[in-house]
């Protein structure tokens, strides 16, 4: 069996803080780390790896120095790791980054699942995981908390907002993976050492993608950046400082008031 | 010249702090009442290759060298003192010795299951006679035929209670002594004639044993002398030198951990109307204990990198004893310094400083006090200039 997991290198927003001034982030000194659901999504993999056996290939898009996340992967138990680097690939949008993740996971090709994390904590979209599916034409599942493989088909269990929907797809299939599904382990110390000093990352520019033209990057990219701006600050919530039960008797008129609850 | 660390070096300190931060921190304070490190937390170290950091990976080890250890080191002990000298006594002298000085097939028996953490190893030196002068050790070592019977005492020995293999060190000939007359000795603590005898409650590092374990009569095959035999003296210098670093190592953690503490209390202690981070007496306090440590960082790091590169020679052993020395005072001093910013609230069981500074004072002691490794260091200045040092 071929896992591919796709992993996205993002900055350590924990580590991240505000310039106080200017309200922006402060970018600088803030290490990277691989996207927390993607790190979900890997374990998946691995834990298949360990019950039923199989070859892990982790994929990221990303400058150079996204090799590192690479690294980690490889520490925590993947088998093979590609980096799709080129400067082409520059300014791609959700969807020219699926689809150069896709043309990609093309050419790795033999692949019976692609684990996805749900979403990057810094695009925010949760979108490339069901574009990189609609690319490669095949079924997917998103905000997978559990699954398990069928001969030929995947069960997997998909939180919503209310409950939970149990689906089955069959295989090939892409699934995104949410942060309720496990806990990720950690790279091992050996694991560490031989990433960097004995492993390969693979890397594949715009040529090894044989990529049609206009596909990739900005220049494939249908999402136009007209404006940006900061949204506007929320007004301060009201504290009511009465006491608990008196407090207590005001919120659950006003919460009646708006029909929030009946009574 | 490049003060950066390699990246494998980076990701290695940010798993440990993780693993650190996860499982050992919540569980210190813990260890420090019920006197013990949870097997739980050993296992899992053992898992992730911490408990053979420094050794090469065909004989299970991370294959992480001695600043990969260091970092183990320095990281632990910002969090669990205790925890980081189980692992520490197990890693950095019990492994250690038998790392330096087996052979292949004693490597290949005993460091590989240790470096995976499937059985703990100790260091017995002290004796009641012995602890400043080891080479009055007085536990004795006969041949018999295929064997050597141990006789004797050794006292405080780290680990010694939940060490499944053992590194000792006997008497082979008393007319040599130090000088070609003690032999270094793997025992296991299923040797017929080997058994632990009471175990010291302590001031600091409550949840590391330390233990006097006995030999009578115990049975140890000849194929367990480690190192020539009779140069086991040597051994155990050359095993205590390398600990130095480390030591030093997680001095540095606790110290860095005692400042990180400090500037987080000044920030947030507010008195006569601001928080006390305003007050210069504070304010040197801190800028004492930073510059302190970066001091020590370098010392410790540096040291670490001559062994990693094969520089262990006698310059070698001189900044061990400075990592050593240099360590623990920039820790006593760091630690003192916490609890007094802290005022009260230092002195609390409640809070984590008050532990740090129990925690602290052991390692201006053991593995050779600093009297004694000042002593190393003059002898050795001394000695490259032609005068003895007796
Ligand atoms: C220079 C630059 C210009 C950009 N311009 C635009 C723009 O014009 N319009 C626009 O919409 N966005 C733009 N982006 C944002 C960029 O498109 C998104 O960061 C990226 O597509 C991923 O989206 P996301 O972060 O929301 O990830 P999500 O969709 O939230 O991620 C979901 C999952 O998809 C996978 N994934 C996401 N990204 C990667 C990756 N690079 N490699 C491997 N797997 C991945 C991971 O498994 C991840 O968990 C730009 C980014 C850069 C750096
Ligand atoms: C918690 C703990 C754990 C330990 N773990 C281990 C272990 O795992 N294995 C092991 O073998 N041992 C272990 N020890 C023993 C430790 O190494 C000794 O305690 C240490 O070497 C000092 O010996 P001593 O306590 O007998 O002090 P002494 O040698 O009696 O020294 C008393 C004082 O005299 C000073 N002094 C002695 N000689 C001189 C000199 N020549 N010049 C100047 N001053 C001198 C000392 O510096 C000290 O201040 C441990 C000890 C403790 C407390």
């Amino acid at each position: 069996m071929k896992i591919v997991v796709t992993i996205k290198q993002v900055p350590d927003t924990t580590e991240v803080k505000l310039d106080p001034r200017t309200g922006t982030l402060i970018r600088e000194g803030v290490p990277s780390i691989i996207n927390p659901e993607d790190k979900n999504a890997l374990e998946e993999a691995l834990k298949l790896k360990d019950t039923l056996g199989a070859h892990v290939v982790v994929i990221t898009m990303g400058p150079p120095q996204a090799d590192d996340a690479l690294r980690e992967a490889l520490a925590m138990g993947a088998d093979e790791a590609i980096l799709l680097s080129d400067r082409a690939f520059a300014g791609a949008d959700t969807w020219a980054t699926a689809t150069t993740l896709g043309m990609a996971i093309k050419k790795i090709g033999g692949y019976d699942l692609i684990l996805a994390g749900r979403q990057a904590i810094d695009g925010d979209t949760a979108q490339v995981g069901p574009q990189l599916a609609e690319y490669l034409g095949i079924p997917q599942i998103t905000y997978v908390t559990e699954l398990t493989l069928t001969n030929g088909s995947v069960r997997a269990k998909r939180k919503l907002e209310d409950g939970y929907e149990i689906i089955e797809a069959p295989l090939p299939a892409l699934l995104t993976i949410t942060k309720e599904a496990n806990k990720p382990r950690y790279p091992t110390a050996p694991g560490i050492i031989t990433a960097y000093r004995a492993r390969q990352v693979t890397l594949w520019t715009s040529k090894d993608l044989d990529a049609e033209p206009g596909t990739l990057g900005l220049e494939g990219s249908p999402t136009q950046v007209r404006r940006s701006f900061s949204p506007p600050a929320k007004e301060p919530g009201e504290t009511i400082t009465a006491p608990p039960e008196e407090a207590a008797r005001q919120i659950l008129s006003r919460l009646k008031a708006r029909n929030i609850i009946q009574g | 010249m490049d003060f950066t660390f390699p990246k494998e070096y980076e990701l290695l300190r940010r798993m440990i702090r993780e693993f650190a931060q996860n499982e050992v921190a919540p569980i210190a304070e813990e260890v420090d009442v019920e006197e013990k490190v949870p097997m739980d937390v050993i296992r899992k170290a053992g898992k992730l290759g911490l408990m053979g950091v420094p050794f090469p990976q065909e004989y299970g080890g991370a294959g992480a060298g001695e600043i990969g250890y260091c970092i183990l080191m320095e990281e632990l002990n910002k969090v669990c003192a205790s925890t980081a000298t189980v692992i520490g006594a197990h890693t950095g002298i019990g492994a250690m010795a038998i790392y330096l000085d087996g052979t292949p097939e004693q490597k290949e028996k005993y460091l590989t299951p240790l470096a995976r953490g499937e059985k703990i190893a100790a260091f017995a030196l002290t004796e009641p006679n012995a602890g400043s002068d080891a080479a009055a050790i007085q536990t004795r070592a006969v041949r018999d035929g295929d064997n050597f019977i141990l006789n004797g005492t050794k006292i405080w020995i780290t680990n010694g209670d939940i060490a499944d293999i053992i590194t000792v060190f006997a008497v082979t000939d008393p007319a040599l002594g130090a000088r070609g007359g003690v032999t270094a000795f793997i025992v296991e603590n299923t040797f017929p004639g080997f058994r632990v005898g009471t175990k010291e409650t302590k001031m600091g590092i409550r949840g590391s044993s330390t233990a006097e374990i006995i030999f009578e009569d115990c049975v140890v095959p000849k194929e367990n002398v480690l190192g020539q035999f009779g140069a086991g003296f040597l051994t155990a210098l050359k095993t205590l030198d390398v600990g130095r670093i480390s030591l030093g190592a997680g001095c540095l953690g606790g110290a860095q951990a005692a400042l990180e503490a400090a500037i987080d209390f000044a920030k947030n202690r507010y008195q006569f109307g601001q928080p006390i981070a305003q007050k210069q007496a504070i304010q040197w306090m801190i800028a004492d204990m930073a510059t302190e440590i970066e001091a020590l960082r370098s010392l410790v790091y540096r040291t670490a990198w001559m062994m990693d590169s094969g520089h262990m020679d006698r310059e070698f052993s001189t900044y061990a004893a400075m990592c050593k020395v240099f360590g623990s005072e920039v820790l006593d001093r760091c630690v003192d310094k916490c609890v007094q910013i802290h005022g009260g609230m230092g002195y609390m069981k409640k809070y984590p400083v008050e532990r740090m500074y129990r925690d602290a004072r052991i390692t201006r002691i053991f593995e050779g006090t600093n009297e004694i490794q000042r002593l190393v260091i003059a002898t050795n200045l001394f000695r490259k200039v032609g005068v003895r040092i007796r």
